[in-house]
């Protein structure tokens, strides 16, 4: 489509979560795959309605809290050990019980770090300008309206046909998102 | 008040005070109570008054610290036997105080525990305060602050490392990371209600500014996706977290041979001690600004009711903790174990220990009258009392078991100092000063949460 290339999506306000979900799955049986939904609080169910996968933030939370306890313990063990031997009292150098808090601390350290840098990193923020914010009344998003809004990058978009669908959904508005 | 009373007792099956939320609430109407305050041009009068009051002793923190990087610790009051004075009682009271910000933020969130929505924020950044306050205590009792970071392990040119076997360390491990979990777990879900804020605000500079701080923040379906999993996971981390911070913390004695601390008791009865003196000061906080900003249609007599219940539990707890230390002294046989518990009730300090047992253990053993628990006035004082009370059982466990231990020629007696005094004064004045500017400039209850609660009324109800 011509207008594809200089229009970011056409994105419908909604009043209610209920009515959002609907409208997302309504929209997903239609064929439209390349869209994302604006909601004030997290609506649950609306990941899958729109399509999307589980997402990978437990994963790295796992290699992360991994890599702190065996990285935690392997410090403790060449510090004491290898590197700087003290004899306390005769216990054998690799006393290892006496590891196991520090273990345990970096492991939720590092587990932590990667789930809020690994969420915040695949959200793509900070993030300043995004065309979506051009979106009639998109102020509320953050208040009390939800956005459903169809990219134009679909294969099934097309800014007449698209709009008529939307129509047929009854948003409150229905605006043009400008790139 | 009698109104709000009754319509927050009104829908109870068990005689429970019920709503989450005052009925008629929108999404319109909780965004705008919440956003409104940090966005106000003017805060309330009484503002002024608490943040000059914070500041004024926060100077005098400031003030005492100067003099003590110019004299070192010499200021203080400790000397040999006791070595441990106000800066280990103050350190352990004040992280003891942050637990109940974990508690509330995270394992209530565990557990599907609505209520904790209303409070949860403003406990988060409690817990951020009382740790800095914590922390500053154990470096400067350093005596050389300024080579801290002799502490943490890095390859360094003297070819030394930190001794991990010993708790102390332990410490540093457990208080930092506390630190930096509490501060991702509360920016990340802060991130939201700083971008409604930022839709709300009306001068350019103001929208900026929180625009900065929100990050771009468009409430997007997978960014909301993603922000939940990272949220629920580092409430799943904080949890185990919070249970380990004190634990470690009471290591730093129950591993010491010293008679009043070498007791397995301790972890347990202190993570306790941690979560009943930090619900208390929640509600010495919560119970004034609820009424100073009008909040009482979100923070409700339903959540001053389940505070009240989990000080009381936990005060069970630490009651029985006393008991068990007071028994375990006998049915030791150990006649060191002996003369501490005998010391501890009757010796020169004795009259600490009789005050800590009223104010800690009979004065809350009114919360189990629901009068007294939704009762404002008497809900305060007696968290005020916990508050004093959990400072004076540090006072009890650090000073008195120290002060005379298994050689009758080392005994010696303590005092605390001016600087003493100063130190701890001006510590609680830059808690306030923080929690005052926190309330001045960030929206202290989670908007988006306290959304969902609307979106989905019965669970409000519940």
């Amino acid at each position: 489509m011509n207008t594809a290339s200089v229009i970011h999506g056409l994105a419908a306000e909604f009043a209610t979560h209920r009515d959002l979900l609907t409208a997302a799955r309504a929209a997903r049986d239609q064929g439209y795959r390349q869209m994302d939904a604006y909601t004030p609080f997290p609506v649950e169910g609306l990941p899958l309605a729109l399509g999307r996968k589980r997402t990978l933030v437990p994963l790295i939370v796992l290699i992360g809290g991994m890599i702190g306890g065996t990285g935690g313990y392997f410090m403790e063990w060449y510090a004491n050990v290898i590197s700087y031997p003290l004899n306390i009292g005769g216990r054998p150098l690799h006393s290892w019980p006496l590891f196991i808090p520090i273990t345990f601390e970096l492991t939720i350290l590092c587990a932590a770090l990667s789930a809020f840098f690994g969420s915040i990193i695949m959200n793509r923020l900070p993030q300043p300008y995004h065309p979506i914010f051009h979106a009639a009344h998109f102020e509320r998003a953050s208040i009390d309206r939800f956005f459903l809004c169809i990219e134009a990058g679909d294969a099934q978009f097309d800014s007449v046909t698209t709009r008529r669908f939307l129509e047929g959904l009854h948003p409150l508005t229905i605006s043009e998102v400008p790139l | 008040m009698s109104d709000e009373r009754d319509q927050s007792l009104a829908v109870t099956p068990l005689g429970y005070p019920g709503r989450l939320l005052a009925p008629g609430e929108t999404y319109e109407s909780v965004s705008e109570t919440i956003a409104s305050i940090p966005l106000a041009k003017h805060p309330p009068r009484a503002w002024y008054w608490g943040f000059g009051l914070g500041f004024a002793f926060f100077m005098l923190l400031l003030f005492a610290i100067t003099w003590l990087f110019i004299k070192g610790v010499g200021i203080w009051g400790i000397n040999i036997p006791v070595a441990w004075g106000f800066a280990i009682v103050n350190f352990v009271w004040w992280i003891g105080i942050g637990h109940a910000g974990t508690f509330i933020s995270a394992i209530l969130l565990l557990l599907f525990q609505q209520w904790r929505t209303a409070i949860n924020r403003f406990s988060e950044a409690m817990t951020l305060f009382a740790v800095a306050c914590a922390g500053l205590f154990p470096l400067l009792h350093l005596g050389r602050p300024w080579v801290f970071w002799w502490i943490l392990p890095y390859p360094d040119t003297m070819g030394v490392w930190p001794q991990f076997r010993s708790p102390l360390v332990w410490d540093v491990f457990a208080v930092s990371t506390y630190f930096t979990v509490s501060l991702l777990f509360w920016y990340l879900g802060l991130v939201p209600d700083l971008a409604t804020v930022r839709d709300k605000a009306q001068p350019l500079w103001q929208k900026k500014l929180y625009g900065i701080f929100a990050l771009g923040w468009r409430g997007s379906a997978a960014h909301w996706q993603r922000q939940q999993s990272a949220y629920l996971l580092l409430a799943g981390l904080a949890t185990p977290l919070v249970l380990s911070v004190h634990s470690v913390v009471s290591f730093d004695f129950s591993v010491a041979i010293v008679p009043g601390w070498h007791s397995t008791i301790f972890p347990p009865y202190f993570v306790a001690g941690a979560i009943y003196s930090g619900f208390a000061m929640v509600l010495n906080i919560v119970i004034p600004v609820r009424k100073l900003y009008k909040l009482e249609r979100l923070i409700t007599l339903r959540h001053l009711n389940n505070m009240a219940n989990v000080m009381l539990v936990t005060g069970e707890i630490v009651a029985y903790g006393y008991l068990i230390e007071a028994f375990m002294s006998w049915y030791s046989g150990d006649v060191f174990e002996e003369f501490m518990m005998k010391n501890r009730a009757f010796g020169p300090y004795g009259w600490v220990f009789w005050l800590l047992m009223i104010m800690n253990v009979v004065v809350p053993q009114v919360l189990w009258l629901r009068r007294v628990r939704t009762n404002l006035v008497l809900l305060f004082l007696v968290s005020f009392s916990i508050n004093i009370g959990m400072w004076l059982e540090r006072f009890v466990i650090v000073i008195t078991s120290l002060h005379r231990d298994f050689t009758p020629s080392a005994w010696g007696m303590y005092s605390p100092t001016f600087w003493d005094w100063a130190t701890l004064a001006g510590t609680i004045g830059m808690f306030f000063m923080l929690q005052f500017l926190f309330m001045r400039f960030l929206p202290m209850i989670s908007i988006s949460e306290t959304r969902e609660l609307v979106a989905e009324p019965e669970k409000a109800e519940a």
